[in-house]
This record gives C-alpha cells, structure tokens and sequence, in this order.
C-alpha cells in the first residue's frame, strides 16, 4: 500500500465517481473514475495506453504487469481508486523519451524473448520488478521469480536469457 | 463487476464504524481475490471499505516478549522479505515465497491473506449450487470433480480447502491474529482463527462481521534452525497447493525436543494436531517416529474421489519435510521456495 503523508478522506456522501491523481509514465493526470474501474481498464480505456494487456483478467497471466511506485503489480486486479497518488509507469514508459531502449528491451530483440509479444509488455515491466527487487541470482532465481507472467507461445527460455544477461550486466556495474 | 459505493477510512475506528454501517460490504486491502471475486460476480458488496490508508498497520516491530508483531496492510513481499522474519521465522518466509507469484505478493497483504476464500471451482461458478456462497443451496463439489478438494475436517455440507500458504506457517509458529470491532480488541490466537465447514459453511474464520484484523502477532522465535516449508502442487510455481506442509522442531542431543506441524490443502483450515506433535517429543527423529506422527494426524482422512492420491501423497510430503527440517531445514538443501 502506498504511503500518504496526509490521507484525503472519502465520505459515503460523495457521488460514485471519485477524483483521484495518477502519474503515468511521468505524466500527471487528475481523474474521475467510477470505483469499479481496474487500473487495466483505466490505463487502456481511458488513458490509450494499449501497451499494458488484458489477458485473464483474473491475476492468472501477468500480462497486466504495471509497476506502481516502482513496484510490480498486476493492474487487472487493482481498483483504480486503491492507487489514489500512485506513479505508474507502464512499457509506453519503460524506453527513454528520445526513444533509445532500455537496455532490457535491447535484451528481449537480441534474445529474440517474444513471439507473438502478447505477453511482452508485462514480461519487460515484470524484469524490471524484479531487478529491483534485488532477489534473482541466478536462473532459476529468475524461472521462479518471473512465474506471475505466463507465455502461451513458450518463449520462456529466451526470456530468462534475455533476463539474466541484464541483471549479470547491472550486477557488474555495480561491482566495478 | 457490480455497482458498489467506495469509501476510504483513516483511523481503524472510521474503518469500523463504516462497516457496522454497511454489514454487506467489505473491506478492501489488495484487492487481490476480492476483486477477483467480484468479477466472477461472487462476491457483490454494495460497498468498499478502503482500509489501505489506516496509519498503523503496516509495519513489522518488536514485541516486548520478543516476537513480532506484522501490521495487517504490511504486503506478503514485504513480510517474506523482512530481516527479522527472515532470521528469526525462516518458516513463514519460505511458505509466502512458495504462494502466489511476485506481483501478487506485492500487492496482497497479511490481513486479506488470511481472509482469502477458498479456490473450489464451484465456489468460483456462481451457476453451481454452493452451500459456501448460499446457506441452504447445496454443494456442487461433493459428487462432482474433487481434486482440489479436503480429505480432513470436511461435513456433508462443504469440502473445500483454505488455500493459503502463509496460515499454514502461521498456525504452526502459534501466531495469534490481533482484531478490532466496535465493542474493542480481542485476540484470536491461529487455530481458532479458521473454521471447519460443518453445518455453517458460508463462515470461513471466527472473525466477527463487524470486526476487522489489525496485526498478526508471532510468538518469541523458538524454531528457527530446524523448520521446513514443503508444497506440492500442478507445477513447478504459481499454483495453488495440493498438500503442504510446515514442519518445525526443537532438536537437543540427538531428540525432539518440541515440535509443531501443519498440513495446508487438506482442509478448511491449516490442519493442526497436538497429538501429533506430542507423539514426536523425547523422540529421534528417525522415520519411524515420523511415521508415527504422521498416523496421528492423518487419522480419520476420507477422499472424495478425485481426491484419494492426497491422503498418501499427504503422508509422504510430511515425512519428507520432517527429514529435511531435522536435517537443518530447506537452506540445509540449498533452496529456497522452489520445491
Ligand atoms: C492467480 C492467483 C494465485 C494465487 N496463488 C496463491 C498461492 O499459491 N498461495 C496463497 O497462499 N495464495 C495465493 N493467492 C491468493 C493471494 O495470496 C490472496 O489473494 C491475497 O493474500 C489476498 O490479500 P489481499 O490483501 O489482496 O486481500 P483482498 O482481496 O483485499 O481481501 C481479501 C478478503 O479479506 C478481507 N480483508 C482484507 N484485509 C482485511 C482486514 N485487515 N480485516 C478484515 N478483513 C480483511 C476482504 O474484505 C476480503 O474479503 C493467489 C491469488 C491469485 C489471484
Ligand atoms: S465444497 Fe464448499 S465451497 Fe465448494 S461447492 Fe461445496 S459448499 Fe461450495
Ligand atoms: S490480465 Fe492481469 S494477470 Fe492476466
Ligand atoms: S510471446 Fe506470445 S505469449 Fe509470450
């Protein structure tokens, strides 16, 4: 649960809309959203951004992977309303604004880690989770870790690659 | 999903007072099988409570006898990542670790794990009778497809399974789940926490509708060194349990000196036996002890059909998981969460 200095309160009075801030990729947006809205649909529906998927609806496949104050979520099972004053940032917002990659997206093409790219999107916001998280030393670290994104097309194999080679990477840089 | 109003409570007692307000509505914390629920249109409350923003409950801190106690909005990542737990209550960690995926357990807290629902399918199918969702409906499970289903503590009116790993970990460290309601604070330690379906299955935990979970407290450590989190399911990770098992001893000169178990995906409840524990104490821990233990609390298991493999599978997991904590537990193995 994100943390709020001073908590606005909400009276039952209120009509069911609820006004609420979200950062998205950088970008501040002041909303009214009916409190049955997910973040999923709010991101896609209402903001355009298509990128996060829609694949079980029901946190089963990860293909809705969003990081909220840098955290992995899966946004299919997140009221919008419950992230009031969160930064989200989703895979429109993972490469840099002049539009080189991040160096896991290089990783994902030079591993070739996608076939259809369904599953891509929360794949790419899952590892970068992960890599903050700290948690992932070696393969199979990350074979259990990033199990919350299925891949129907079985690209699982190029995903780890493509995974470990960026943390062995960042795991140098940190070292040297 | 239905229509449902929203309101965000800042002190445990607005949190409270709204929902004595609203006895049909429900407190949200991750949201994570709620609304999941709400979706499958099983669960429709007319409103939400937003317990995500009461100060207060989402921090692990000391306790003055030496346990810990873990704020009810602190995440499942977070406790299965803390220092402290992990030092001191490696158990606990490891059954978090073993549940759910990485995202899941960023968003779900202590509070709404507890509170989780069962994963019967015909819970889920609101087409199917089902004497959890509706008093009086019937249960589509028992004659139906039962896989998932209990062997221990079922009656003729419910044989679901509660699905958590983290409980299975809680009643076997004794933990003791701290409440609010309107007429104050109460302690329910674990093994009353959870109910057995008997002829009230539509009441899953002894938590009072008016009442809300505050904290989980865990007793001083006392079985750090030779614990074990064991769960065996349809694959590898990301799945629900057919059987687990947290097995914890106290070993002094080459005997037991104390020791707690506990079977997850059994029953409507992580499956407790004193009996059991009592039967391993004074004893080494060779297998015919665990054997023994292992009569004891397996006594009286019936499948269902589906269900039948579970009662052996049941006692081969718990041997294994008692010969890996006596060995020095699953770090002693060197892995973490993956069995
Ligand atoms: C695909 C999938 C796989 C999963 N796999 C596993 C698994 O392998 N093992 C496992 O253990 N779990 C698993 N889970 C379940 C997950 O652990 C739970 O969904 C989660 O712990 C619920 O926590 P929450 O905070 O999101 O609860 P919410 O969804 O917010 O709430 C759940 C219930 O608890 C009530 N509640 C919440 N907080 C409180 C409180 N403080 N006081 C009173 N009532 C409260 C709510 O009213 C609601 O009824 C899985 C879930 C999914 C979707
Ligand atoms: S086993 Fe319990 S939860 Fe499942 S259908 Fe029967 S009554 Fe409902
Ligand atoms: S769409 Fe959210 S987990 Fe599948
Ligand atoms: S690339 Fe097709 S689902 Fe993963």
């Amino acid at each position: 649960m994100p943390p709020s200095a001073t908590p606005p309160r909400r009276d039952a009075a209120d009509s069911t809309a609820v006004a609420i801030t979200l950062t998205v990729n950088g970008r501040e947006h002041r909303l009214e959203v009916e409190p049955w809205t997910t973040l999923l649909d709010l991101l896609r529906e209402r903001l355009g951004l298509t990128g996060t998927k829609k694949g079980c609806d029901h946190g089963q496949c990860g293909a809705c992977t969003v990081l909220a104050d840098g955290v992995r979520i899966n946004a299919c099972l997140a009221l919008a309303v419950t992230r009031d004053g969160a930064a989200v940032t989703t895979i429109e917002g993972v490469a840099a604004a002049d539009g080189t990659l991040h160096p896991l997206q290089a990783a994902f093409i030079a591993h070739d880690a996608l076939q259809c790219g369904y599953c891509t999107p929360g794949q790419i916001c899952s590892a970068l989770g992960l890599l903050t998280e700290g948690h992932a030393r070696d393969a199979d670290d990350i074979r259990e870790l990033m199990s919350g994104n299925i891949c129907r097309c079985g690209a699982y194999q190029n995903i780890v690659a493509a995974v470990l080679d960026v943390a062995r990477t960042e795991r140098a840089e940190t070292a040297a | 999903m239905n229509r449902f109003t929203y309101v965000r409570p800042v002190t445990v007692a607005d949190a409270v007072a709204a929902k004595a307000g609203a006895p049909a509505g429900r407190f949200i914390a991750g949201g994570t099988n709620l609304v999941d629920l709400m979706k499958s249109d099983v669960e429709r409350p007319p409103r939400l409570i937003d317990i995500g923003r009461v100060p207060g409950m989402d921090a692990v801190t000391a306790l003055p006898d030496g346990g810990l106690r873990i704020g009810a909005l602190v995440t499942n990542a977070r406790v299965a990542y803390d220092r402290q737990i992990a030092a001191a209550y490696p158990l606990l960690a490891e059954a978090i670790l073993a549940g759910a995926s990485a995202q899941l357990r960023n968003a779900a807290t202590t509070g709404g794990n507890l509170l989780q629902r069962t994963r019967c399918h015909y819970f889920y199918d609101p087409s199917m009778p089902c004497n959890k969702r509706t008093r009086g409906a019937g249960c589509a499970a028992i004659g139906g497809v039962t896989r998932m289903h209990a062997i221990l503590g079922a009656s003729e009116h419910c044989i679901a399974t509660h699905p958590s790993d983290m409980c299975v970990a809680l009643a076997a460290l004794e933990a003791v789940v701290q409440v609010s309601g309107p007429h104050g604070a109460r302690a329910i330690p674990m093994a009353e926490f959870h109910r057995l379906p008997g002829d009230r299955p539509d009441l899953d935990t002894t938590l009072g509708a008016d009442e809300m979970v505050t904290s989980v407290d865990l007793p001083a450590a006392r079985f750090t060194t030779h614990t074990a989190y064991m769960k065996l399911r349809d694959r590898a990770s990301y799945a629900f349990a057919i059987v687990s098992v947290a097995a914890a001893l106290r070993l002094r000169d080459g005997r037991i000196e104390e020791a707690r178990l506990a079977l997850g995906g059994v029953a409507q409840k992580p499956w407790r036996r004193p009996e059991a524990e009592e039967a391993l104490r004074g004893r080494a821990p060779d297998e015919a002890t665990f054997d023994r233990a292992a009569d004891i609390l397996l006594d009286g298991a019936r499948g269902q059909g589906d269900n039948d493999f579970k009662i052996g599978l049941a006692r081969a997991v718990l041997l294994r998981a008692l010969a890996q904590a006596a060995a020095g537990g699953s770090d002693a193995q060197g892995g973490h969460a993956r069995a």
